[in-house]
């Protein structure tokens, strides 16, 4: 069995809070030039002008990531690795380039680290059926968290009952916060991987990453850690972190949907068995005898979404731009501006309170069920996300059976947070 | 009157805040547990039924307005009738928050229960309507599995 080496921990273990990032500096990026990127926002919705507060469902797409994938289409389609042709060298450039930006994205140390997915789910799946199924045994704990969305619980679920393992779950506070201690004594000789993710989809916390991996390396327990909610909103760095795979949805991050990225450290990929067979994840293929392909095609079979790593990879050096560090303290103006406006309306409670949040902010209202508000924001233009968000036991746990959302994106504004403390308040004169 | 005005009338907010019929009957000899997994609503609904006649109907649970409206509604419509008269009533219910039953005459048999028109106009709201019928029905025929809209 293939057991971690001892990572060594050279940073300092405090969190990089996304509240540290340097303020955007006055007059840039512009705020109004952003906005015209993307050109969904000029539409009016039932004769408002269009707020979209749903980006931790999906992000909206700017021109630059539009543009791309048409240009792909009109200019360079052809498969990839297989023709001598022009067209298929020029479609291999663009896949790998945009591999290249992803890798420089999450600061990895060598592209062959980075797998394209469809998604965060995806490639959950991937290291839970391939990692996960070639070193959980009988008896064998995989520990999460009790702030996981479905994707970073069910695939581990699969596994521990194909395998008779124990599904760990490591609680949280009434703030939405990780209880460390627990946390910690969960993690024990029989701890096999351990899954958490960086920022909570359904309560905004961040959660202590560098405290968690160093609390596994110590015990040689590989961490893998859901990004989903964390690449929009704040830099990351896979590398400083030391977490040994990190994944994240396209979509979420002015992407197309249906691609995505797998990080994990060269060493753990070159061990893991291959998670799907076909084309292009071979070297060679007889009847008797099949050589796998080196990274990261191993884990690529088939063809893969080559306009969506094309357009992906426009979208992160479109963020790139942007520059990370504005987009984590634009992301985090917006919501200590939420916080304080929504969580002043009488009869609103917010849901996750967390010291570190980012990108999201859930809450209910005594005076209207979220669907009904989401109904009412909807016939004001505004778009939030109401329901469970696919985060049912955070839901249990505060025992409610939905909040409303509001999620943020670099193209929201304070106005844009005002027009959905109006639509609360119109929603409770409705309810009043 | 706005679309959002027609969705939440008067009589479905005061359902909604007060609804009727929201117990147990102690002689509930059917039940049947509702549950939209989109919006978490979720509802048992309590039958006492002799031969074919509904004689005491309740619920309890939690939903958006005019899930709880509709259960509150519809518990005061049923009672009383036979179960083929209930099934006539949600068959008609249906196609009145699906966009049919336009006139006035198709909405005679409804009574009150036509406040609820104006979801026609907003396509995904009918699930939370129609989430207590379908758990009644699904009572009515004594099924033990949970009714999902799903």
């Amino acid at each position: 069995m293939t057991r971690l080496a001892h990572h060594p921990i050279s940073e300092p273990l405090q969190e990089a809070s996304a509240q540290e990032a340097s303020a955007p500096s006055a007059g840039f990026p512009d705020i109004e030039r952003i906005r015209r990127d993307f050109p969904i926002l000029g539409q009016r919705v039932h004769g408002k002008r269009l707020v979209y507060l749903d980006n931790g469902a999906t992000s909206q797409k700017p021109w630059a990531v539009i543009r791309a994938i048409t240009r792909y289409y009109e200019q360079d389609n052809a498969n990839i690795h297989r023709g001598v042709h022009t067209l298929s060298v020029r479609a291999t450039e663009a896949h790998d380039a945009a591999r290249r930006t992803v890798q420089s994205f999450l600061h990895a140390a060598d592209a062959r680290e980075m797998v394209f997915v469809r998604g965060a789910t995806e490639a959950i799946n991937l290291v839970a059926q391939s990692y996960g199924r070639a070193h959980v045994a009988a008896g064998d704990d995989v520990l999460i968290t009790a702030m996981e969305h479905h994707s970073n619980i069910v695939p581990w679920q699969m596994l521990c009952e194909e395998k008779q393992a124990r599904l760990r779950v490591a609680p949280i506070n009434d703030r939405g916060e990780l209880l460390m201690e627990e946390f910690e004594r969960l993690i024990g000789p029989r701890t096999r991987i351990i899954a958490v993710t960086h920022v909570s989809n359904a309560l905004g916390t961040v959660n202590p990453l560098r405290r968690i991996i160093h609390l596994a390396h110590q015990q040689n327990v590989p961490v893998l850690v859901d990004g989903a909610q964390a690449a929009p909103h704040l830099p990351v760095d896979v590398q400083a972190l030391d977490c040994d795979f990190y994944v994240f949805s396209g979509h979420k991050v002015y992407g197309p949907t249906g691609i995505g990225a797998l990080y994990g450290k060269a060493a753990l990929l070159d061990s893991m068995p291959p998670y799907q067979g076909g084309g292009d994840m071979i070297r060679s293929v007889t009847f008797e005898k099949t050589t796998y392909n080196e990274l990261p095609f191993k884990f690529e079979a088939g063809t893969p979404d080559i306009a969506g790593a094309v357009g992906l990879g426009a979208a992160l050096e479109y963020v790139s731009e942007l520059g990370m560090d504005y987009v984590a303290a634009h992301g985090q103006d917006l919501l200590t501006y939420a916080t304080e406006a929504v969580g002043a309306i009488p009869g609103v409670r917010l849901i996750g309170t967390a010291s570190q949040r980012a990108g999201v902010l859930s809450f209910v209202s005594d005076h209207v069920h979220p669907h009904d508000l989401g109904t009412i924001l909807d016939r004001e233009g505004v778009a939030i996300r109401t329901g469970h968000h696919c985060a049912q036991p955070v839901m249990d746990r505060f025992g409610i059976p939905a909040t409303a959302r509001a999620s943020f994106a670099v193209y929201n504004t304070r106005e844009d947070i005002d027009a959905l403390v109006e639509g609360i308040a119109k929603a409770h004169e409705v309810f009043g | 009157m706005t679309e959002l005005d027609e969705l939440y009338q008067e009589v479905i907010l005061e359902h909604s805040k007060a609804p009727r019929n929201y117990r147990r009957p102690e002689a509930t000899n059917r039940s049947a547990e509702g549950y939209n997994p989109l919006c978490g609503d979720r509802f048992t609904v309590f039958l006492d039924v002799e031969g074919d006649a509904i004689r005491d109907i309740g619920f309890q649970g939690s939903g958006c307005a005019i899930s709880r409206a509709s259960a509150s509604m519809m518990t005061q419509s049923v009672k009383g009738k036979s179960k083929e008269e209930a099934a006539r009533l949600f068959e008609e219910f249906h196609r009145l928050v699906t966009g049919g039953a336009k006139t006035p005459e198709e909405r005679t048999i409804l009574g009150k229960l036509a406040a609820f028109a104006g979801v026609s106009k907003f396509p995904v709201r009918v699930k939370c309507a129609t989430l207590a019928w379908h758990t009644m029905q699904s009572a009515l025929e004594g099924k033990q599995d949970v009714v999902s809209t799903e």
